[in-house]
C-alpha cells in the first residue's frame, strides 16, 4: 500500500497553533483539495493521516511531514505530484505551506520512528559571540550532559551528550547569535530550547525553527523528502 | 493605527492557549482602514472559543467591511494569565485581525448575550483604555455599544455603554456608520459628543441610556422616561429585517485555526419562533418567524462546505424541525458532491418520533447522544410554560432513538418554574426513569443524563413578573431529584449552580442602581463569572449589601401589575397587556397554540411593525404535534424517511403510527 508525504511549513503567527489544532487543519485541507483520503473504520471514522515527530507550540518549522493514506487508484490515474502540491499548498492557511510531495510505500517505518534526528536554527540573545563559541567549545569537550527530564511523572536524569551532533554559528547579531544545531532524536527528542538552558542559563532563544527532519539510510541521515526535487515558491508569510 | 504583534510575540509562548491571539482564521478580512471611515472593534467579551463561532458577530463583520464608510475587526476577552501579562507590559486590548489597539478604534460594539459576562465588558473597557462611566467619555473616546439579547434590559450597563441596539443588527449597523463617519468629517474642535449620540438616538432600534433618567422612589423603580427637553421616543423599539433571504450572512463564515465551540460550518435557516415556551426570552424578542429560501439554504450550504473544508454542517434555528419541508432540505444538503461524508445536524431538536428519524439519518457515523428539552416533570407544568409536549411525544422519541442505536440520551429540565410543587420536580425522575426502561428494550445498559438549570424569568417574556426561586429552594430541589435519582440505575443527574443562578437572576431583571456593584465586582477581580472556576458568589453578594441593595428585592419578589420595570421603555413588540395576558393564562395551566399555523393573537410583534411570518408551507410540520393543535399519535399524516447508502439517496415514505 501507498501513501503520500507531503513536507509542508509552519512559520509566522501560525506557529502558535498546538499539534492538535495542526492534525484538524489538515483534515480541513484535504476535503478542500479534493484529496480522497481513506477514513478508518469503526465507531467513529476518521481520516488516515499520520504525522512526524510533533513540532512544540511556538516553534516554526520548514521541515514539517505528514504521510496521507489513499486507495492505490490515487496513484494510478494520472497522478501528478506537482498539481496535487499546488492544490493542497492553496487549501493550507497563511504559514503553511507545502513544499513537496512523494509517494512512500506503508511498509516503511512510521514517520516518527524513522526520523533520527531534527536540524534546528535558533535565534539566541543574551550572549556575545566570543562567549558563546566558548559555550559550544566547552560542550564539544565535555564527556557527557546531563538533562533533568519529566517522564511520566517521575524526574529522571539522562545524558544527551551523544544526542548533540552539530552546533555552528549560522550568523551574529549585536546582542546575539543564530545557531545551527543537529540533535538526535532518540531514544527521546531533545530540544534546542532545552539544551540551551542546560548549558548556560543566561541565554534566551527569542525562535526556533526546525530545518530538517533527519531519517537513517545506512550511515547517512537524508530527509524524507528534498525540497530541491519538488521545490515550491512560498507563498508570502505574515510576521 | 499600528500593530501590536511584535510585542505580543515575545510572550505568547507563556500564555495558556496562544492560538486565541493571533486571528488568521481563513475568511478573515484585511481592514482597509481611512480615516473617513467608520471603524469598529466588534468584541465578544468571553474567551476566543465561545466568542469566535458566534454568528451575529460575523455577520456584522462582513456587512461593516463590505461597506464604503466602515471597516471592522474582532476581539475576544484574554484570559486572566493573559491580560495579566498585558497590565504588566501595558499593552491594550486589541484586535485580532491586526492586532490594533483597542482605543485607535471608533465604535467599541460589544455582542452581550448573557449576563454573566457584564464585568468582562468593564474589564475589556479598562484594557482598552477607555474610561468605564459613559459620562467620563469625551471625543477623543471611542463610542462604547451593544448588542445581544442583553438589550432588551441593559439597565445594569446603562452607564458603561453610550448606545444599545435592539434586535436585528444588519441594517442599523450600516445607519450607524453613515452617522458617524459624517460626524467624524467635521473639523476637531467642533467634535461634539453628545450631539452625535442625539443624532444616533433618532434612528430606531438605538437606545441612548443617557438620555433617559430614572427614577426611583422607597427603593423601587417609578419611572424611566426621556430627560425634559429631549426629543426623543417614549419607547425604543426594536429593529426587524422582514427578509432574511436579502441577508445571506455570513457569506465567508470564519474557520478558526484552534479548536472552538460549534466547530462546524453553520447556515441560520429561520429566524424567530412562535413556539411560544413562555420562559424562553430568545422565543418572545425575535418574533416573527422568518424562514430563508430553501435554494439559499442549500446553497449556502455547499459553497460553505467546499470553501472550509468541514464535513458537518449544523442548520440553525431556535427550533429547526419547524422548518417548512426541513426533511426535503436535509436530503438535499446531504446528496453534495463530495469526496467524504457529511453529516448534518439540528441545534434544538423537537421532542418526537419524527425528528429522532431525521436525526438518525442525518448522523450516519456518530450516534453519539441525543438531547431533548421536556424542560417540565409534568404535563401541567408543561402547559403553564407552554411547552406542550405530551409524555407520549418524549416516549415516542426516546423509543425511536433507542430502537435506532443511540444508547445515551440526554433529557434538560428547569426547575424553579412558576406553580411548581414538588410533585413536578419529582416528575423529571419519573420520566427519566420511564425513558430507561423504554431503553431496556433495546439495549442492555441504556442511560439517561438529566441535566437541571435553574430558572431565571427574563424581561420580555411572560415570566417577567415572577418572583424567581431562592438559591435555598433550588438547593432543596436539586436535593429532591438526586435523592430520587440515586436508587435507579442508568441514571445521572447533573445540575446547574443555583449560586449563579442568583447572580444571573440579579442582572436579567436589574436596573442601573447595578452599576457599582458591577464596578465592584470586576474591581475584586470577578471576571469570567460565567467559568465556574472563576464564579464567586462571595463577591456578589457583599457588593449588593455595600450598595444597600437586597437580593431579595432583585430577584425574588413577585412583580405586580402596574409596576414599572426597568425595560418598559424599550420594546420587542410584544404589547406589555398580552404577555400578561399569557402569565395570567399560565397561572391557569392554559397552553397556547403556535400562531404560525393558527390564528394571530395579535401580541404585537407582527402587527406592530407591519410585518409578517415568512414560510413556505402554511402546514403544521410532519410528526411535530406539540402546539400546532395536531396530536401527532393520532395523526394520519404520512412522514418522510431520509436513508443515505453510498451517495445514492432513496426516499421513502411510511406510516407514522407505530
Amino acid at each position: 500500500m501507498k501513501c503520500l508525504r507531503v513536507r509542508y511549513t509552519k512559520r509566522g503567527k501560525i506557529r502558535f497553533i498546538g499539534h492538535r489544532d495542526v492534525a484538524r487543519i489538515w483534515e480541513r485541507t484535504l476535503r478542500k483539495a479534493n484529496i480522497p483520503v481513506l477514513y478508518s473504520q469503526g465507531f467513529s471514522p476518521h481520516p488516515r493521516i499520520s504525522f512526524g515527530l510533533a513540532l512544540p507550540t511556538g516553534f516554526e518549522s520548514e521541515a514539517e511531514y505528514v504521510d496521507i493514506y489513499l486507495g492505490a487508484e490515487f496513484f494510478t490515474e494520472g497522478f501528478d505530484a506537482i498539481l496535487i502540491q499546488q492544490e493542497i499548498d492553496r487549501a493550507l492557511p497563511t504559514g503553511m505551506n507545502a513544499l513537496a510531495v512523494g509517494i512512500v510505500s506503508t511498509s516503511e517505518d512510521s514517520l516518527q520512528e524513522a526520523v533520527d534526528s531534527c536540524v534546528w536554527e535558533v535565534r539566541v540573545s543574551g550572549v556575545c559571540v566570543e562567549e558563546f563559541k566558548k559555550i559550544r567549545n566547552d560542550l564539544f569537550s565535555s564527556e557527557s550532559l546531563n538533562i533533568e527530564r519529566e517522564r511520566k511523572g517521575k524526574l529522571l536524569v539522562e545524558d544527551v551528550r551523544f544526542q548533540v551532533h552539530s552546533m555552528d554559528i549560522a550568523e551574529e547579531h549585536a546582542d546575539g547569535v543564530t545557531i545551527l544545531t543537529e540533535l538526535g532524536t532518540k531514544p527521546r527528542v531533545l530540544r534546542p530550547t532545552d539544551l540551551l538552558k542546560r548549558i548556560n542559563s543566561e541565554l534566551r532563544t527569542v525562535r526556533v525553527l526546525r530545518k530538517e527532519q533527519l531519517t537513517l539510510q545506512g550511515n547517512h541521515r537524508i530527509e524524507p523528502l528534498s525540497v530541491e526535487l519538488n521545490p515550491a515558491a512560498p507563498a508570502e508569510v505574515l510576521a | 493605527m499600528s500593530s501590536l504583534w511584535n510585542e505580543l510575540e515575545q510572550f505568547l509562548d507563556d500564555v495558556e492557549k496562544p492560538a486565541r491571539y493571533i486571528g488568521g482564521e481563513d475568511g478573515m478580512i484585511a481592514p482597509e482602514h481611512s480615516p473617513e471611515k467608520a471603524s469598529w472593534l466588534l468584541i465578544y467579551p468571553d474567551t476566543y472559543e465561545i466568542g469566535l463561532p458566534n454568528q451575529g458577530l460575523q455577520i456584522l463583520y462582513e456587512i461593516l467591511n463590505e461597506r464604503d464608510d466602515s471597516t471592522a475587526e474582532r476581539s475576544y476577552a484574554p484570559w486572566v494569565d493573559m491580560s495579566r501579562e498585558m497590565r504588566k507590559r501595558k499593552i491594550p486590548l486589541f484586535s485580532v485581525d491586526t492586532h490594533r489597539a483597542a482605543g485607535e478604534f471608533d465604535i467599541l460594539a460589544f455582542n452581550l448575550s448573557a449576563e454573566l459576562v457584564y464585568t468582562n465588558l468593564l474589564e475589556c473597557l479598562d484594557l482598552s483604555d477607555v474610561p468605564l462611566y459613559s459620562k467620563e467619555r469625551n471625543a477623543k473616546h471611542p463610542i462604547v455599544i451593544a448588542g445581544g439579547h442583553c438589550t432588551y434590559n441593559p439597565e445594569p450597563v446603562a452607564d458603561f455603554i453610550d448606545l444599545a441596539v435592539l434586535g436585528d443588527g444588519e441594517e442599523v449597523v450600516g445607519e450607524i456608520s453613515e452617522i458617524f463617519s459624517h460626524w467624524k468629517s467635521k473639523p476637531e474642535k467642533e467634535l461634539d459628543r453628545s450631539e452625535l449620540l442625539k443624532e444616533l438616538a433618532e434612528l430606531p432600534g438605538v437606545y441612548i441610556p443617557s438620555l433617559y433618567e430614572a427614577t426611583f422612589s422607597n427603593g423601587r423603580l417609578v419611572s424611566i422616561s426621556p430627560k425634559l427637553q429631549e426629543n426623543i421616543a417614549n419607547v425604543v423599539e426594536k429593529r426587524t429585517i422582514s427578509d432574511l433571504g436579502a441577508w445571506p450572512y455570513p457569506k465567508n463564515q470564519l474557520v478558526p485555526l484552534t479548536e472552538v465551540v460549534h466547530d462546524r460550518l453553520n447556515v441560520e435557516i429561520f429566524r424567530g419562533c412562535t413556539r411560544g415556551c413562555r420562559f424562553c426570552q430568545a422565543g418572545m424578542i425575535t418574533r416573527p418567524v422568518r424562514e430563508r429560501p430553501r435554494e439559499q439554504i442549500v446553497s449556502m450550504v455547499e459553497k460553505g462546505l467546499k470553501r472550509t473544508g468541514y464535513d458537518e454542517v449544523s442548520l440553525t434555528s431556535l427550533s429547526s424541525a419547524d422548518f417548512s419541508g426541513i426533511e426535503n432540505v436535509i436530503s438535499e444538503v446531504m446528496t453534495q458532491d463530495s469526496c467524504s461524508p457529511v453529516s448534518v445536524s439540528l441545534p434544538s431538536l423537537r421532542v418526537d418520533a419524527f425528528t429522532v428519524d431525521t436525526a438518525s439519518q442525518m448522523q450516519q457515523a456518530r450516534k453519539t447522544g441525543l438531547t431533548f428539552a421536556p424542560e417540565a416533570g409534568t404535563w401541567r407544568l408543561r402547559q403553564v410554560i407552554n411547552k406542550l409536549i405530551s409524555d407520549d411525544d418524549l416516549f415516542a422519541a426516546v423509543e425511536s432513538a433507542y430502537s435506532q442505536g443511540w444508547r445515551r440520551v440526554k433529557l434538560y429540565f428547569l426547575i424553579g418554574l412558576p406553580t411548581e410543587t414538588d410533585e413536578d420536580t419529582l416528575g423529571i425522575v419519573d420520566l427519566a426513569e420511564k425513558t430507561l426502561e423504554i431503553g431496556r428494550k433495546y439495549h442492555k445498559n441504556p442511560s439517561v443524563t438529566v441535566s437541571v438549570g435553574g430558572f431565571v424569568p427574563k424581561p420580555g417574556t411572560p415570566f417577567q413578573w415572577f418572583g424567581q426561586n431562592t438559591e435555598q429552594e433550588l438547593l432543596r430541589k436539586i436535593y429532591l431529584l438526586r435523592d430520587a435519582a440515586k436508587k435507579i440505575k442508568g441514571l445521572k443527574l447533573k445540575w446547574h449552580d443555583s449560586r449563579a443562578t442568583v447572580v444571573e437572576g440579579i442582572l436579567s431583571r436589574g436596573d442601573r442602581r447595578l452599576a457599582p456593584v458591577l464596578e465592584k465586582v470586576w474591581k475584586e477581580g470577578g471576571v469570567f463569572q460565567e467559568w465556574s472556576e472563576h464564579f464567586n458568589i462571595d463577591l456578589w453578594k457583599n457588593a449588593m449589601q455595600q450598595e444597600g441593595l437586597s437580593i431579595e428585592d432583585f430577584s425574588y419578589r413577585h412583580r405586580e401589575q402596574g409596576e414599572v420595570l426597568p425595560w418598559d421603555h424599550l420594546s420587542a413588540g410584544l404589547h406589555k397587556d398580552f404577555l400578561w395576558q399569557d402569565w395570567r393564562d399560565a397561572l391557569n395551566n392554559q397552553g397556547l397554540e403556535d400562531c404560525r399555523w393558527t390564528p394571530c393573537y395579535d401580541c404585537g410583534a407582527c402587527t406592530g411593525y407591519g410585518i409578517e411570518h415568512v414560510v413556505a408551507s402554511a402546514v403544521p410540520p410532519a410528526g411535530g404535534s406539540q402546539g400546532t393543535g395536531v396530536a401527532a399519535l393520532q395523526s394520519s399524516e404520512t412522514m418522510v424517511l431520509i436513508s443515505q447508502t453510498g451517495t445514492a439517496n432513496n426516499l421513502q415514505t411510511s406510516g407514522v403510527n407505530e
